[in-house]
């Protein structure tokens, strides 16, 4: 069911909120379009809106963007998607002919980014995504020549879960059995297809392979078949709503396993905040370097401007993408799309998760897989390429 | 035995999102969309008042109940009652309170973002398990199961015993012909209205001890609810109590014996099967 006439109007009059802005100086409209409500709002309203917001306030508290001598002020223009990729088309369009925005954010998530990619490309916008996670980089690159990936592919992420366990195995700490289940969802199953061979090759038996539709509202028989086929791992690559729900089921069920790792939500602030104590030692996807003081001067601002803590993963990244545009107009010292475009295709970034550089796909390839919960952080545990990994360590039951 | 325990309690899970939409839907006659608004609003106020002030969720129901009651009365009174009075038949009225409420939803769901922001919500309530004949259960679950029964009960009695209820029931069946026997049909309409939502806000209040929820998911439980009420037939608590455990035991079966990803092919199975060859639903009356 999706909400049409009456959003649109709301869209415009209520959602399109604009920052203020001072009169004196030149402004730079940019466009942000994204869930605020469907069923990845939850998720945009932690990793992606208030990114945004903060943005906005960091570019405009310093005067705004440096491009050549003259400051611009940043407006933002939202729409809400509805989590609907024709919302996101019609949206971005709008904003590239009506609004006329200089520059437009990506989206969140990789369906509705892999919709609107054609849409940026026909309008010469460059296209940075954060939070879009794909293993068809290399053909969205070459057809869409603007856009750029951060957030890692799915084959890495089935990978380092398989990395992270083999290690564990290859210590001697876990044995070689491993419960795996999946959302039945585009990423949950892609995942699932990756990790399998993955976890086969590094030695593990796939004692339970399962998966469960999306909204599923007991998850009580997957953890209870998973349980009975008594494995020393459990591996789920899950979505929000069911990554909480599988993580209470194996604390009703004391699912006894050494590792234990659950997908996306992981690396919510309210995932440690609904399960506690039982939280710690818990393996998700993402990650950051959770000690790297750039990371926690962002953590401490994110708070302070929002009023909200940011994920453990993905929102450093949607910070990190805006990071990339602001400089690549201040090194520039324009607003020409073109040149903008140009000068991100060829160049470094350092941002708040560390340097950010191309493979030749625009791909950043040194990306973080794996992070774990430890004492109330969710610091990185696992990537493939990127600084201040920590160890792993072992679930020791769910108190 | 285990399977059919978890399924039985995930089918009062069920009952608990779909009995308030029986009584709107099928006593004041508004197939209302914007039932899982109210249940994600109730589930909202648990998570509040938990997180706030350590208030148990049993207690906010308390609370909860009254509040729920007086807002849908409102809504009922100011949005629903001029349907009502306008509708010449059964059809417009159903289509009039159709768009109207899913309007309704969108005032919802934009209300409970701006209030309390799309975040997920979940917290940790009772979640300790406690094991009989050799399985565990979650006891947030058993106690939503309990509830779901003193709710369904007492219904059931009220709607048979008492005057009020025996009306409301009267005007299920017959709006037109209850008037002529002197009951104030727009009176019990509202009441069954607000203690539909009533009755549904209580159920996310307890839901939310074990489900995530998110401002925009209501939509998951209108539908949900929707099913389970034209399943059972619209208008009886014991068809939408047999429909919601049916589903319930039905999908743990199919989850724990056969495959986990067939629960919601076989849960539209069975609808459709209902709906082939009584399509009036398991305790329904076939409409004249």
């Amino acid at each position: 069911m999706r909400k049409r006439a009456f959003l649109k109007r709301s869209a415009s009059a209520v959602l399109a909120l604009t920052v203020s802005v001072t009169q004196a100086a030149e402004t730079l409209k940019i466009g942000a379009v994204g869930p605020k409500t469907g069923g990845l709002a939850g998720g945009a309203v932690v990793s992606y809106w208030p990114n945004v917001q903060l943005w906005a306030h960091d570019v405009n508290a310093r005067g705004g963007l440096d491009v050549g001598g003259t400051k611009y002020m940043v407006e933002i223009i939202e729409y809400d998607d509805q989590t609907n990729p024709g919302e996101t088309i019609k949206a971005v369009q709008r904003l590239a002919t009506q609004d006329k925005a200089d520059f437009i954010l990506a989206p969140y998530a990789t369906g509705l980014n892999i919709a609107a990619a054609p849409v940026f490309a026909r309008y010469g916008y460059p296209m940075i995504t954060h939070t879009a996670i794909s293993d068809q980089v290399e053909e969205l690159s070459s057809k869409f020549p603007n856009m750029y990936f951060t957030l890692g592919g799915a084959s890495g992420l089935a990978q380092g879960v398989a990395d992270v366990l083999g290690a564990m195995k290859s210590a001697g700490d876990i044995g070689n059995r491993v419960a795996m289940v999946n959302v039945a969802d585009a990423f949950g199953i892609e995942l699932a297809e990756r990790a399998e061979p993955a976890l086969k090759e590094a030695g593990f038996e796939i004692v339970y392979k399962t998966s469960y539709p999306l909204g599923t509202q007991d998850l009580s028989p997957v953890v209870k078949g998973a349980k009975d086929a008594n494995p020393d791992a459990f591996v789920a690559f899950s979505y929000p709503p069911d990554t909480f729900g599988l993580t209470k089921q194996a604390v009703v069920e004391n699912l006894n396993v050494k590792a234990f790792y659950t997908a996306v939500a992981t690396a919510f602030p309210a995932y440690a905040g609904a399960n506690g104590s039982a939280a710690n030692n818990v393996l998700g996807a993402g990650g950051v370097n959770a000690d790297d003081p750039a990371f926690q001067a962002y953590m401490k601002r994110h708070e302070e401007v929002t009023g909200e803590k940011p994920d453990f993963w993905a929102s450093g990244m949607v910070y990190a993408s805006f990071q990339i545009l602001e400089q690549a107009i201040e090194a520039t010292d324009s607003i020409d799309r073109k040149v903008v475009a140009e000068y991100i295709k060829s160049n470094d970034f350092d941002t708040l998760m560390g340097k950010i550089s191309w493979d030749e796909n625009n791909n950043n390839s040194a990306y973080w897989t794996v992070g774990q919960w430890q004492d109330g952080v969710f610091k990185g545990v696992a990537s493939t390429g990127r600084e201040g990994a920590v160890s792993p360590r072992l679930k020791e039951g769910w108190e | 035995m285990g399977i059919l325990i978890t399924g039985l309690l995930l089918g009062g899970t069920y009952a608990l999102i779909a009995m308030g939409l029986n009584l709107q839907y099928g006593m004041s006659r508004i197939m209302n969309l914007a039932n899982g608004e109210i249940l994600v609003a109730g589930g909202f106020a648990a998570f509040w008042f938990w997180t706030a002030g350590s208030l148990s969720p049993l207690l906010t129901i308390f609370l909860l109940a009254p509040l729920a009651f007086a807002v849908n009365w409102l809504v009922y009174v100011v949005v629903l009652r001029p349907l009502v009075k306008r509708a010449k038949t059964r059809g417009q009225l159903e289509v009039d309170a159709i768009l109207t409420t899913f309007g309704l939803s969108f005032v919802a769901v934009g209300v409970m973002l701006a209030t309390f922001g799309g975040d997920y919500f979940s917290y940790s309530y009772m979640l300790t398990p406690v094991e009989f004949w050799g399985e565990t259960y979650a006891v947030n679950r058993i106690l939503a199961f309990v509830a779901a029964v003193i709710i369904c009960g007492a219904l059931y009695l009220w709607l048979n015993i008492s005057r009020a209820g025996m009306s409301i029931r009267a005007i299920a069946v017959s709006p037109d012909s209850s008037r002529l026997v002197g009951i104030d049909v727009p009176k019990l309409s509202a009441l069954a209205f607000a203690l539909g939502g009533a009755v549904t806000a209580v159920g996310g209040a307890l839901i939310s001890t074990f489900l995530t929820l998110d401002a925009s998911t209501g939509v998951i439980f209108t539908l949900k609810a929707l099913v389970i009420v034209i399943m059972g037939g619209v208008g009886d608590v014991r068809g939408t109590v047999v429909a919601a455990l049916l589903l319930g035991v039905l999908e743990t079966f199919v989850a724990r014996l056969i495959d986990p990803g067939l629960t919601l092919a076989a849960a539209y199975l069975l609808f459709i099967l209902i709906l082939l060859f009584r399509p009036q639903g398991l305790f329904g009356r076939r409409q004249s």
